[in-house]
């Protein structure tokens, strides 16, 4: 069992980071901050996870919120997708292992992943409405949100959802709140199985480790750890029984990165544009300088008079 | 003996009406609307632009309105395309104008220049970029409208995949770029051009500016007796 997380002393405590940890602001740069925070984790093992929903239950209660009574859709997922509410959901697949030929019963907590680098701040347009701290948090400032759905069109496995409460987008926080004053993230600590387990992010791949040699002496000869290297690793990792195909575990990206697509959108092709529109504008004030206005002549007058008085 | 007194504008015997007052009306809401898009969109184009959304009350207003003023925009340009397609088709003389565009560029320079109906070549290739842009900007704006979407899945069950909304900002931000340097030529012609804006301003242009720039609908007016002579006073 991994050490679990003493309880909190209740007594008011000032927050362990903040502003000054940033090392990422949509939109907008931050100076180099003083300190480095360690790393933090969480890491969901899924071979542990019974699908209790015991972390969605933990998620909605720690961040006050309600999901919409759903409908049954013929899965165990519930709500079937993630939305502004359900900021984490179990995705249940039924999948038939080729070489057993046995019903493998795949569970994975689906959220925001906390990417080294993340596709929602690239793609961003408001000023420090993703930010990203030392300790790889990364965190949707409400307030300074416009509710675009960039973050969204960035994200390489889609995450953010917008309200249609407020117009702003919402996803896992990893609970910066409460890691902020030294606790796990609400969904760790309601997990009985110790799927999920919080902690430095070097403490959480030596439990990894452990993890996937005990699954390769029981016969998955393929477990791993999914901290995909496309997006400079993340801050919320899953053990996989069958790490070679990530995708089985209800489309998990098998080698996530920000899409080029996104990238070109975003990249130096903005100074393009903007230097495309103002040569347009250097050009007509050039051709202004260089030509002068063209103005209609006395004769021009003259010419258009006669031949009115010709017709007439 | 040539004209040198060019500072001052000459007297104008002759007025020709170019559009009507519902053209007209139509032209500024197009204009407008334009002009509040390019200034909400390039907000959210880039950072250093970002400023730009406090014209609109905030970020969020900007984000909200941007849509719905495009919207306006596509169905009021399809009024101005309606009016104006007929006279925008390509002809032979467009060519022989586009081969000696030197010409159009100097003041004076008309001579060399084939004589030109309502429009010449230059203003059809306003016509049509914007045409196809306005279009291209509508479809891939409705792919990446958050509210939008929503509307139209509830509506319509239309649902747009991540990937095709990441092409469409690509296509938008492109097209809008595109929009903008061919609205910059649109609205520095008619400024060089002197004597152009009268006909979005007042309807009616000199005599003298329809012979000077198009010489053949200034025929086709005269012979249509469509024509005002303000200094005969009848
Ligand atoms: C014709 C209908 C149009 C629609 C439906 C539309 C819709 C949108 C939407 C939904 C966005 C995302 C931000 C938001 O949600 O407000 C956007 C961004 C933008 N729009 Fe439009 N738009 C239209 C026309 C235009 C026009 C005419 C221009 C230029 C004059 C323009 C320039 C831009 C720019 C520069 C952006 C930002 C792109 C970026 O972030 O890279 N749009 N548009
Ligand atoms: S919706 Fe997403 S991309 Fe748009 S401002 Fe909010 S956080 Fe940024
Ligand atoms: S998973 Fe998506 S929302 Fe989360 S940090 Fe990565 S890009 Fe952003």
């Amino acid at each position: 069992m991994f050490p679990p997380i003493p309880n909190p002393d209740v007594s008011v405590q000032k927050p362990g980071f903040g502003t000054q940890d940033l090392v990422r602001r949509s939109a907008s740069t931050v100076p180099v901050p003083t300190r480095q925070l360690t790393p933090v984790a969480k890491l969901i093992d899924v071979s542990k996870c019974i699908g209790c929903k015991a972390c969605q239950a933990a998620c909605l209660e720690w961040n006050d919120l309600r999901e919409k009574v759903g409908e049954n859709r013929g899965s165990y997922d519930n709500p079937e997708d993630l939305t502004p509410d359900s900021l984490t959901v179990m995705r249940f697949t039924e999948w038939i292992n080729p070489e057993t030929d046995t019903l493998e019963w795949l569970i994975r907590k689906d959220g925001c992943m906390h990417c080294a680098e993340p596709g929602c701040l690239e793609a961003c347009p408001a000023p420090g409405a993703i930010v990203q701290y030392s300790n790889g948090i990364v965190d949707f400032i409400h307030e300074n949100c416009i509710g675009c759905g960039y973050c969204i069109k960035g994200c390489p496995f889609n995450i953010p959802r917008i309200s249609r409460v407020d117009n702003t987008a919402y996803k896992c926080t990893l609970c910066s709140d409460r890691v902020a004053v030294g606790q796990g993230p609400a969904c760790q600590k309601a997990c009985p199985t110790q799927a999920i387990v919080f902690g430095t992010k070097d403490e959480m791949k030596a439990w990894a480790d452990a993890r996937i040699k005990d699954l390769k002496a029981r016969g998955f000869d393929k477990a791993g750890l999914y901290d995909p290297p496309g997006v400079s690793g993340t801050h919320v990792m899953y053990v996989l029984h069958h790490a070679d195909k990530p995708h089985i575990y209800a489309s998990l990206p098998d080698n996530p990165r920000i899409s080029p697509l996104v990238k070109a959108w975003k990249g130096a092709g903005k100074y393009a544009g903007l230097g495309v529109i103002a040569l347009s504008v250097v050009a007509g004030a050039l051709h202004y300088l260089t030509q002068g206005p063209n103005r209609v002549t006395k004769k021009d007058e003259e010419e258009a008079e006669q031949l009115a008085e010709k017709q007439s | 003996m040539t004209d040198q007194t060019v500072n001052q504008t000459p007297e104008v015997h002759v007025r020709v009406p170019r559009y009507s007052g519902s053209a007209r009306i139509n032209h500024w809401i197009v204009a407008i609307s334009f002009s509040l898009l390019a200034l909400s969109g390039l907000a959210l184009f880039h950072p250093s632009l970002f400023s730009l959304t406090a014209l609109f009350g905030g970020g969020q207003m900007a984000r909200w309105l941007h849509p719905w003023l495009g919207i306006l925009l596509a169905m009021s340009f399809f009024g101005l395309f309606i009016r104006f397609v007929s006279q925008n088709f390509p002809e032979r003389t467009d060519i022989v104008w586009l081969s000696r565009i030197r010409y159009a560029l100097t003041p004076g320079g008309e001579e060399y220049l084939p004589e030109v109906g309502k429009y010449n070549a230059g203003q059809k290739f306003v016509f049509w970029s914007q045409a196809f842009l306005i279009l291209v900007l509508l479809l891939s704006g409705i792919c990446i409208w958050e509210r939008g979407l929503h509307y139209l899945e509830a509506a319509v069950g239309f649902r747009v995949s991540i990937e095709t909304m990441r092409w469409a900002a690509l296509i938008h931000a492109t097209a809008a770029v595109m929009t903008i340097v061919v609205f910059v030529i649109h609205v520095y012609s008619a400024f060089w051009v002197r004597g152009t804006i009268d006909a979005m301003t007042r309807g009616s242009v000199s005599g003298g500016w329809g012979w000077r720039h198009h010489r053949r609908w200034l025929r086709r007016k005269v012979r249509e007796g469509d024509v005002e002579r303000p200094s005969n006073g009848d």
